[in-house]
């Protein structure tokens, strides 16, 4: 999930306004900009999608950590593809959230200065080759979990916007399956590096999906207004169940002593992650909480003077055109 | 394994036929200097491996460009070069016969067996100068591919008509990006001309003909790069005078590239780009 633990907003608006606007949700109606919310609605949404968007932009870092030592050809393609379509994500979640009446400066700036944040994935480094096919698998598995029921939430730019995200999600997650498919059927090193990027980034994606809903009072408000659909937990079965039999096709082994098939459930009983890690990556202590932060502002900062430069082009250029016209008249 | 006399050889590029015909398997003859085939193997990586250096500097940027529309227009540009790296190299391999095929030539080579102008493998430096290279290079590349699409063989003219519709749209946007930048804030046109002055020696080396060059063109196979000037100096000259950038006087062109003689920054470059082929030889990926 790549919004996690979003906190929902308190609203002040007028009660029959707000029943009004929830029937409106119960009815399965979408939401579109212009049309009244609630201002806790637009503040939880603006919050999410943020949050959705930074991860799109800062997950581009862990895996152009390998852009340059992709092995083939073919394979440097398919990364800087995907790549290129993370950042496409961000764009238009940035103007989603721009919709809700917010800049994407403005959006740039919270998370540079650390007051938005981005998923906790993406602060996991990734240290061989085998970790872009286990991103591509897992890390973009279960973004899809909890992005497909996304393409029916009640926000109409939101929910257009995921669509074509999970069409090109499921593209990468087929590409990371196959990478690390090749690895698992490897050399003895390549499976070994197959094995090693699963015991790292099993625990790290069943995070992904955020602690369980029974702690969580924010879950309850973002359900009720159809922004959020599944609560953490159902979502996180989903993925242990889809990703399990996964692995035991490559050959590779979940790193879970407890995981156990459960014929009463019709799913697998797994471990919870260690929640005390997720809490401190999020308070900004894991392994690359800083780069990935000091990455994305030395990039903002470098850029400012082509972004001052264009800004001023444009400004010559409004100011001969309007020149040119009073000449003419 | 080289010895002691080597370092005194005064020839490079025979130093580095003896080590590359020894790396390849036992039983296979390397092209024979001065044959047609080997004129066109050299030819073709030429191409190929303008794209595929340029293509690999510029995927250096991902994700850390000045602005989400830059990321986003970078990669694509990656993603061409590479695509066309994969047609050239496909092609060289092809016409070498000796078994490679684009991956191995990409990643099982050494310095001075790549024959990329010396221009591609500069560092990025900063954004302009990283902007400047491109139109640079774009400026010849199109015109160049263009000039292609009349090739001999049907192979290349086929390959160059598709590349060229791509590259079209990269001349389009670092030129547009040169101009704006250029004639944008009193910083951004410094940071312009400044990476102008510090590329233009680099530019001259795509445009100069060496022996290879002239038999390929005589043989109607690959164009005179000479050829390519008018066209170079007519785009340059238009949208540098747009930009407000003054063109540099001189006309001294590094040169060495096109005959395996780089830079420092080869090595570097090559070193990330093919460690895990080099590390791992017995592996498929």
């Amino acid at each position: 999930m790549y919004a996690q633990m979003v906190k929902s907003e308190a609203t002040n608006d007028d009660p029959e306004m707000l029943a009004a606007f929830q029937a409106r949700i119960d009815a399965g109606e979408r939401i579109e900009p212009k049309e009244w919310m609630p201002e806790g609605y637009r503040k939880t949404l603006i919050r999410q999608i943020g949050q959705h968007a930074h991860s799109e932009i800062v997950g581009q870092l862990p895996e152009g950590n390998w852009i340059t030592r992709a092995p083939t050809l073919e394979r440097k393609a398919i990364l800087l593809a995907k790549v290129q379509d993370e950042a496409g994500h961000g764009l238009y979640l940035y103007c989603a959230a721009e919709t809700l009446g917010v800049s994407r400066d403005d959006l740039t700036e919270q998370l540079l200065s650390g007051r938005m944040k981005y998923s906790s994935i993406f602060n996991y480094p990734t240290l061989t080759w085998a970790d872009i096919g286990a991103v591509g698998w897992l890390v973009d598995g279960a973004a899809i979990m909890n992005q497909v029921p996304l393409q029916r939430t009640s926000f109409g730019p939101y929910a257009r916007a995921m669509v074509r995200i999970c069409k090109e999600e499921s593209f990468h997650q087929r590409q990371g399956y196959d990478l690390i498919r090749k690895m698992a059927e490897g050399t003895a090193e390549q499976k070994a590096m197959a094995q090693d990027a699963l015991n790292r980034f099993w625990y790290p994606s069943l995070m992904m999906f955020g602690p369980s809903d029974k702690e969580s009072v924010h879950s309850a408000q973002s359900m009720a207004w159809k922004i959020k659909i599944n609560t953490n937990d159902e979502l996180r079965q989903k993925f242990v169940d889809q990703t399990v039999p996964q692995a035991q096709f490559l050959g590779l082994t979940v790193p879970d002593e407890a995981l156990a098939w459960n014929e009463d459930k019709g799913g697998w009983d797994f471990s919870e992650p260690d929640w005390n890690e997720f809490y401190e990556v999020l308070k900004g202590n894991g392994p690359c909480n800083v780069e990935r932060i000091e990455a994305r502002q030395k990039a903002w900062n470098d850029g400012a003077w082509f972004r001052d430069g264009l800004m001023a082009h444009a400004k010559k250029r409004d100011a001969r055109r309007q020149a040119a016209q009073m000449a003419a008249e | 394994m080289p010895v002691q006399g080597d370092m005194m050889t005064p020839d490079a590029e025979a130093l580095a036929k003896a080590a590359g015909g020894a790396a390849r398997s036992a039983g296979q003859t390397p092209l024979e200097a001065g044959s047609p085939e080997m004129d066109l193997f050299t030819g073709l990586t030429r191409l190929g491996d303008n794209t595929l250096i340029l293509g690999h500097r510029i995927s250096e940027w991902c994700g850390h460009a000045p602005v989400l529309e830059e990321d986003i227009a970078l990669s694509n540009m990656a993603l061409d070069l590479i695509g066309q790296t994969q047609f050239w190299l496909g092609l060289a391999a092809e016409v070498e016969g000796r078994g490679r095929d684009a991956d191995a030539l990409a990643f099982r080579r050494d310095a001075w067996h790549f024959h990329n102008i010396l221009l591609v493998e500069r560092p990025n430096g900063d954004f302009g100068q990283t902007l400047m290279r491109q139109f640079l290079f774009d400026a010849w590349h199109a015109p160049m591919l263009k000039a292609l699409e009349g090739s001999a063989d049907a192979r290349i003219a086929e390959i160059a008509a598709k590349a060229h519709r791509e590259v079209a749209y990269h001349i389009e946007r670092s030129a547009d990006l040169v101009i704006r930048l250029g004639d944008g804030s009193e910083e951004s046109h410094a940071r312009m001309q400044a990476a102008l002055d510090r590329l233009w020696p680099y530019s001259g080396e795509m445009m100069i003909a060496d022996a290879v060059d002239l038999r390929l063109a005589h043989a109607g196979l690959i164009p005179d790069p000479a050829s390519i000037r008018p066209a170079w100096d007519e785009t340059v000259n238009h949208v540098l005078e747009e930009a407000t950038l003054k063109r540099p006087e001189g006309n001294f062109a590094h040169q060495g590239g096109k005959q395996g003689r780089h830079s420092e920054h080869m090595g570097h470059l090559l070193a990330p780009m093919q460690w895990l082929q080099r590390a791992y030889p017995d592996a498929e990926w």
